[in-house]
C-alpha cells in the first residue's frame, strides 16, 4: 500500500504542475490578479508532494521492501542503513525522482522568498518552473517509475552497486542535482523577463542570488564526486575527462560564465541578450548533463541505465527545452535596448573576455563529449576521446581566463584609466611575485623534477592569489576609518565572496600542478614484512588479515609509512560476489600517500600499487573555498530587494539585511528596482575599486 | 566606445576566440583520437600497427594468466566468438574484470600480434556490457552467421560502468 501513496503523491503533484505552469502564465498575460496568486500555493504544495514520493521511497529502501522492482534492484536486507537511505538515488529512476523533489523544492524556496517581486513576474518564473516539473513527472510516471511493483516479491534485493557504498555517494548526487537543477532556477527568471518584455538590470539583480546559490552546489557537488572517484575507483586520479565528469564541467562554466555576466548586467545594465542567452545555456547544458549519465548514450564510468526509450524522452524534453526558450530569446530579444557604454579597457571589456574565454571552453568541452557519440550515429565508427585532447584544448582557454582574473577586479567599469590600472597591476605583481616565492619555499625544497609546465602552473597559482591577496590589501588600506577588522568587516560580502573564489581557484590550480606534476607512484609485489621506499617515505607491508563487514567480508592489510598507518582492503561483497579494492588514503597538508591493495600474484605476495601525491588536498580545499565564495557572494546585502519595497509583514527567512553598517555602498533602493540603467549611476568608489 | 563599435568588438573577439578554438580542437582531435576495432577487424588487418586504438570483445574463459617473469603482467585472450587476440597489460586490473565477461582495452599492436594494453576497462554488472564489445560481439555474430542471444535484457538495467584500470 504504502509505494502506491508515493505515486500518488506523484501523479496529484502532476496535477498541481499543470495548474501551476497554466494559471499563473496565462494570468500574468491577461493580468487577472487571482490567477497569478495560485502560482506560490501550486508551488508549494507540488514541492510537499514531492517531497511526499521521496520519502516514500525512501521508507521503501529502509524498510527493505522487496515487493518494489526498484529497492529489489538496488538494495539488500544486510546493506548498512545509511547506505539503505543512499541506495534511493543509487539508480535510475531514483535519480530522477530525486531530480524532480530538487526541482520542486527550488520552486518552493522561490515561492517563498521573492515576496517582495512583481506578482507578475513570480507568476512566471513559477509558471516555467511548473512546466518543467510537468516535463519531468511525465517522464517519472509513464517511463521511469520509481514505485513499479515486482510481483511476485523478490525473496532478497540485488544489492546497490558495491562502488556507490561509500560516503562520497551520500552526499554527491543530492548537491550536483542541486546545481544542476538549481539552474532551472535562472533560466525561469530570464525565460519570465523575456516573457515580460523587461529585460533590464533588475532581473539581472534578482536572479543573482539564485544563480550563485545554484553555482555554489555545482561547485560542491563536482568536488564531492570528484573525491569519491579518488578515494574510490582506485587508480588515484582526481578527474578522467570522463563524458560525465564533462557533463558537470560544462554546465559549470556556463554558469560561471553567468554569474560574472549577471554582475555586468546587475551594475551597468550591459550584456542583457548575452546574459539570458548564458542563463538557457546553462540550465540546457544541465539537462544535456542529466540526458548524457542517464540515457546511457557513454560508454562511462557512470553510464547507469540502458534503456533508449527513456533516452528519447529527455533528449525530446532537452530539444522543447532549449528549442522553446531560444524560439522565444529571437521573438523578444531583439526589443532588448543596448546597456550602458564602456571603454575598451573597462571592467565590462574584461568581464566579456572572461565570458568568451568560459564559453568556448565549455564548446570545446561539449565538441570533444559528443563527437564519439556524433560519429557513431552517423558513421557506425567507434571511436574515443581521451585526456589529451581535453589537455590541450582546455589550458589554453584557461591560462589567458586566470591571468584576467587577476585584472578584472581591479579595473573601473565603464572606463579604466591605465596609469591607476598600472598601479594597481604593478602591485599584484609584486604580491604574486611574494607569493611565488612563499609557495617555492613551501614545496621546492622537497620537490625534485621541475618542468616549465609545472613552473608556469605555480607562476600562474601565485598570480590568482597574489592579486587578490594585493586587490584586497588596496581597498582595505584606503577603506575610511577604524580598524583593520572594522573596515574588512564594512566590506560587501560579495566583494569577500569574489575574493575567496579567486583565491581558490589559485589555490587549486597550485594543487592539480603539484599533485599532477610530482605524482610518484610504484606497483610491486609485495609480500608481509617487505618494504618499498617511494619518494623518500617507506612504505612497510605489516600485516594482512581478513576483516568481516557489515555485508562484505575483506583481506585488510596494515601498511606503515612514517608516522601513517593504511589500511587498504581487498573487498568481495556478499550479495553477489562483486569484489573491490578499497584503496587507503592518508591526507596530509603537503602530500597524500595512497596505496591500493589489488590482487594475490602467488607466493604469497599482493599486486600493491602506491602512489605518494603531493599538495592533493590543496585541490579540494581550492574547490571548496570557491563555493564558499559563492555562498559569501550570495548572502550579500546589495542583492536584495530594497527596504521600501519589502512587506513589512512576510516573514522571509533570507530577508534580515538590516543594513547595520550602511557604510559607502550604493544603497541597493538607488536604481528603482525594474528600471534599466542606460548611462549607469554616478560611480562609488567602492564599485570601482 | 559607440555602440556598434562595441558590438564589432564582441564580435571580433568572439569570432578570434572561436577561430582559436577549432584550430586547437581540430589539430587535438586529429592528435588524440581513439578508434575501437573488433578482433575480426585486427584478424582483416584493418586496425593501425603504428597508433594506439581500442580494442572490445570478451575475456576468453581461461585464458587469463599472470606472467612467469613479471607477476604484475597480465596476459588473456580478448575474443568476438570468430577470432581472438591476445593482450598483454602491466598493471592493476579493474575490480570487475573477470573472464567470459565483457571488456574494452585501449593500447597498440606489436609486430607479434599480441597487443600491449595502456588500459583496461570492465564492465560492471550482469545486464549490462560496453557499447564497443557488445557491437564487436554482434558484428562478428552477424558475420559468421552464428545466431544465439547475445545477452538478457534485465528487468532494472542499472549501475552497469566501466572502471578504468591504470596505465602503469
Amino acid at each position: 500500500m504504502i509505494p502506491e501513496i508515493g505515486l500518488f503523491a506523484l501523479v496529484l503533484a502532476l496535477l498541481v504542475a499543470v495548474v501551476q505552469a497554466v494559471l499563473p502564465l496565462v494570468g500574468a498575460h491577461c493580468g487577472v490578479a487571482p490567477w497569478m496568486r495560485v502560482a506560490r500555493p501550486a508551488a508549494l504544495l507540488q514541492c510537499a508532494l514531492c517531497l511526499l514520493a521521496f520519502g516514500v521511497l525512501a521508507a521503501c529502501f529502509l524498510r527493505g521492501d522487496f515487493s518494489v522492482l526498484y529497492v529489489a534492484a538496488n538494495s539488500h536486507s544486510t546493506l548498512p542503513a545509511i547506505y539503505r537511505f543512499t541506495a534511493v538515488w543509487g539508480g535510475h529512476e531514483g535519480s530522477m525522482l530525486l531530480w524532480q523533489t530538487l526541482l520542486s523544492v527550488w520552486g518552493a524556496a522561490v515561492a517563498l522568498l521573492s515576496g517582495r517581486l512583481p506578482r507578475d513576474y513570480v507568476a512566471r518564473v513559477l509558471a516555467v518552473l511548473g512546466a518543467l516539473s510537468i516535463g519531468m513527472l511525465v517522464f517519472l510516471l509513464w517511463l521511469s517509475n520509481p514505485f513499479a511493483r515486482l510481483s511476485p516479491a523478490a525473496p532478497e534485493g540485488r544489492d546497490l552497486n558495491p562502488l556507490l557504498q561509500d560516503p562520497g555517494m551520500v552526499a554527491h548526487p543530492p548537491f550536483l542535482y542541486m546545481g544542476y537543477v538549481g539552474f532551472s532556477v535562472a533560466f525561469a527568471f530570464g525565460l519570465a523577463a523575456l516573457l515580460s518584455g523587461r529585460l533590464d538590470a533588475a532581473w539581472a539583480r534578482w536572479s543573482r542570488p539564485w544563480t550563485l546559490a545554484a553555482w555554489s552546489f555545482l561547485t560542491l557537488g563536482i568536488l564531492l564526486g570528484s573525491a569519491w572517484a579518488y578515494g574510490v575507483l582506485g587508480w588515484g586520479g582526481w578527474w578522467f575527462w570522463d563524458p560525465v565528469e564533462n557533463a558537470s564541467l560544462m554546465p559549470w562554466l556556463v554558469g560561471t560564465a553567468l554569474i560574472h555576466s549577471l554582475v555586468v548586467t546587475d551594475r551597468r545594465g550591459a550584456f542583457r541578450s548575452w546574459t539570458v542567452l548564458l542563463a538557457i545555456a546553462a540550465f540546457s547544458l544541465s539537462l544535456l548533463g542529466t540526458f548524457l549519465v542517464r540515457s546511457g548514450v557513454l560508454t562511462s564510468v557512470h553510464a547507469f541505465a540502458v534503456d533508449p526509450g527513456r533516452g528519447l524522452y529527455i533528449l525530446s524534453m532537452m530539444i522543447a527545452v532549449v528549442g522553446g526558450s531560444l524560439l522565444l530569446f529571437a521573438w523578444r530579444a531583439p526589443q532588448v535596448g543596448l546597456g550602458g557604454r564602456f571603454a575598451a579597457l573597462s571592467r565590462e571589456t574584461l568581464l566579456l573576455l572572461n565570458n568568451v574565454l568560459l564559453g568556448v571552453a565549455a564548446l570545446a568541452v561539449l565538441l570533444g563529449t559528443l563527437y564519439p557519440l556524433a560519429l557513431d550515429l552517423l558513421r557506425g565508427e567507434k571511436i574515443s576521446v581521451g585526456p589529451p585532447y581535453f589537455e590541450a584544448v582546455f589550458m589554453p582557454m584557461l591560462v589567458p581566463a586566470l591571468v584576467l582574473m587577476g585584472v578584472g577586479p581591479l579595473a573601473r567599469w565603464k572606463r579604466a584609466p591605465v596609469p591607476e590600472l598600472g598601479r594597481q597591476l604593478r602591485g599584484a605583481l609584486i604580491a604574486s611575485g611574494a607569493c611565488a616565492l612563499a609557495l617555492l619555499a613551501l614545496t621546492g625544497g622537497r620537490l625534485s623534477g621541475w618542468t616549465p609546465l609545472a613552473g608556469f602552473g605555480v607562476v600562474l597559482a601565485a598570480w590568482c592569489i597574489g592579486s587578490a591577496l594585493s586587490h584586497a590589501h588596496d581597498r582595505l588600506r584606503t577603506a575610511g576609518e577604524g580598524g583593520l577588522g572594522r573596515r574588512a568587516r564594512r566590506q560587501p560580502a560579495g566583494w569577500w565572496g569574489m575574493l575567496a573564489a579567486h583565491a581558490g581557484l589559485g589555490v587549486f590550480v597550485l594543487g592539480a600542478t603539484l599533485a599532477t606534476g610530482f605524482e610518484q607512484r610504484q606497483e610491486a609485489a609485495l609480500a608481509v614484512g617487505e618494504a618499498v621506499v617511494l619518494d623518500g617515505v617507506r612504505f612497510q607491508f605489516e600485516s594482512l588479515d581478513p576483516v568481516a563487514g557489515p555485508n562484505h567480508d575483506s583481506v585488510r592489510a596494515t601498511f606503515r609509512a612514517g608516522a601513517a598507518t593504511l589500511h587498504p582492503e581487498k573487498r568481495v561483497f556478499r550479495a553477489d560476489g562483486t569484489a573491490l579494492s578499497q584503496p587507503a588514503i592518508d591526507v596530509g597538508w603537503r602530500r597524500d600517500l595512497f596505496v591500493v591493495l589489488a590482487d594475490p600474484v602467488g607466493d604469497g605476495r599482493w599486486h600493491v600499487r602506491l602512489h605518494v601525491k603531493p599538495f592533493m588536498a590543496w585541490i579540494w580545499a581550492g574547490v571548496a573555498l570557491m563555493a564558499i565564495g559563492g555562498l559569501l557572494a550570495m548572502a550579500d546585502r546589495r542583492l536584495r530587494m530594497p527596504r521600501h519595497e519589502r512587506d513589512p509583514v512576510s516573514s522571509h527567512p533570507a530577508a534580515p539585511a538590516r543594513a547595520t553598517a550602511p557604510g559607502r555602498a550604493r544603497s541597493p533602493g538607488s536604481a528603482p528596482a525594474g528600471v534599466a540603467l542606460p548611462g549607469g549611476p554616478a560611480l562609488t568608489r567602492e564599485e570601482t575599486a | 566606445m559607440k555602440a556598434r563599435q562595441r558590438r564589432l568588438l564582441a564580435v571580433l573577439l568572439g569570432l578570434g576566440a572561436l577561430g582559436l578554438a577549432t584550430a586547437l580542437v581540430l589539430r587535438a582531435l586529429g592528435d588524440n583520437v581513439m578508434f575501437f576495432f573488433s578482433p575480426t577487424q585486427i584478424a582483416a588487418a584493418q586496425a593501425p600497427r603504428d597508433a594506439a586504438f581500442r580494442l572490445g570483445g570478451l575475456v576468453e574463459p581461461a585464458s587469463l594468466h599472470r606472467d612467469a617473469g613479471d607477476s604484475l603482467t597480465v596476459r588473456f585472450v580478448v575474443t568476438d566468438q570468430v577470432h581472438r587476440v591476445p593482450v598483454r597489460y602491466r598493471g592493476v586490473l579493474p575490480d570487475l574484470f573477470k573472464e567470459g565477461k565483457g571488456v574494452v582495452v585501449a593500447g597498440r599492436l606489436r609486430e607479434d600480434g599480441a597487443f600491449v594494453a595502456t588500459q583496461v576497462l570492465a564492465k560492471h554488472d550482469e545486464n549490462y556490457m560496453p557499447p564497443e564489445a557488445a557491437a564487436a560481439l554482434d558484428h562478428a555474430r552477424q558475420a559468421g552467421a552464428t545466431g544465439s542471444a547475445r545477452r538478457a535484457g534485465g528487468v532494472a538495467a542499472d549501475s552497469p560502468a566501466l572502471v578504468p584500470g591504470a596505465a602503469p
